[in-house]
């Protein structure tokens, strides 16, 4: 068994694309009609094109909310990107107006950082020791 | 208050806490929870930490404070000052007139 897709709640498909593309630097892999205005809509890193996938999934369900809320206000990331360098990726966010939560933090071997991605989510950047 | 300091002081996982706020200002509950675990304080549930955050505010020790859908911690340590007032230090800076 290996991870081939996990997801993340957005608030605006649309504005979440533009967000994971253009701010953050994934790829677009499929975006599909699903009816209404929901799309299946995933991206990739441009390092492994081939590799897990990333849905931007519709936040519409009720429950979405209160859950993203809660864990939002505790500071707690939804999901886990690997960086090189977390502080020069800390450095280029932030100078393109992405909101952290926490600046960089050496927790050991490892280092992290957490942002607001725009769309509801916070998401924890870190470097894997080698 | 002084009943309320001594009680959030009393206990070393609140006292770990101060010292993990005074790392940086402005902290949510996720970093102080990650700053815990790389201080090896272990087998401390966010739930835990959360309570104690609650204790140490009720102390005045802990400021929360919320910016739009995020909230921090700060660390205020203007009411230890009661505890030095209370019971004054001696002056140790100038010249001590015990020499034999």
């Amino acid at each position: 068994m290996k991870i081939h897709l996990t997801s993340v709640f957005v608030n605006d498909q649309a504005k979440a694309l533009a967000f994971y593309t253009e701010i953050l630097g994934f790829v677009k892999k499929h975006d599909v009609p699903l009816g209404g205005e929901d799309r299946w809509l995933t991206v990739v890193s441009p390092d492994a094109p081939g590799g897990t996938e990333l849905l931007l999934e519709p936040a519409g369900h009720p429950a979405v909310k209160p859950y993203r809320d809660a864990l939002v206000q505790d500071g707690i990331p939804l999901a886990q990107f690997t960086v090189d360098d977390v502080k020069a990726e800390y450095e280029r966010l932030s100078g393109l107006g992405v909101r952290f939560t926490q600046e960089p933090l050496e927790a050991g071997p490892v280092t992290t950082a957490v942002f607001d991605d725009t769309c509801g989510n916070l998401i924890q950047i870190a470097t894997q020791p080698q | 208050m002084a009943d309320d300091l001594f009680k959030a002081l009393a206990d070393p996982t609140r006292r770990t806490i101060l010292d993990v706020l005074t790392e940086r200002s402005g902290q949510t509950l996720f970093e102080i929870c990650s700053r815990l675990s790389a201080k090896r304080q272990p087998g401390i549930s966010r739930q835990a930490v959360s309570q104690h955050l609650a204790v140490l505010e009720n102390a005045g020790l802990v400021e929360t404070r919320r910016e739009g859908r995020y909230k921090f911690h700060d660390l205020d340590t203007a009411p230890l000052r009661q505890i030095a007032e209370r019971w004054p230090a001696p002056d140790t800076s100038g010249p001590e007139e015990s020499t034999p």
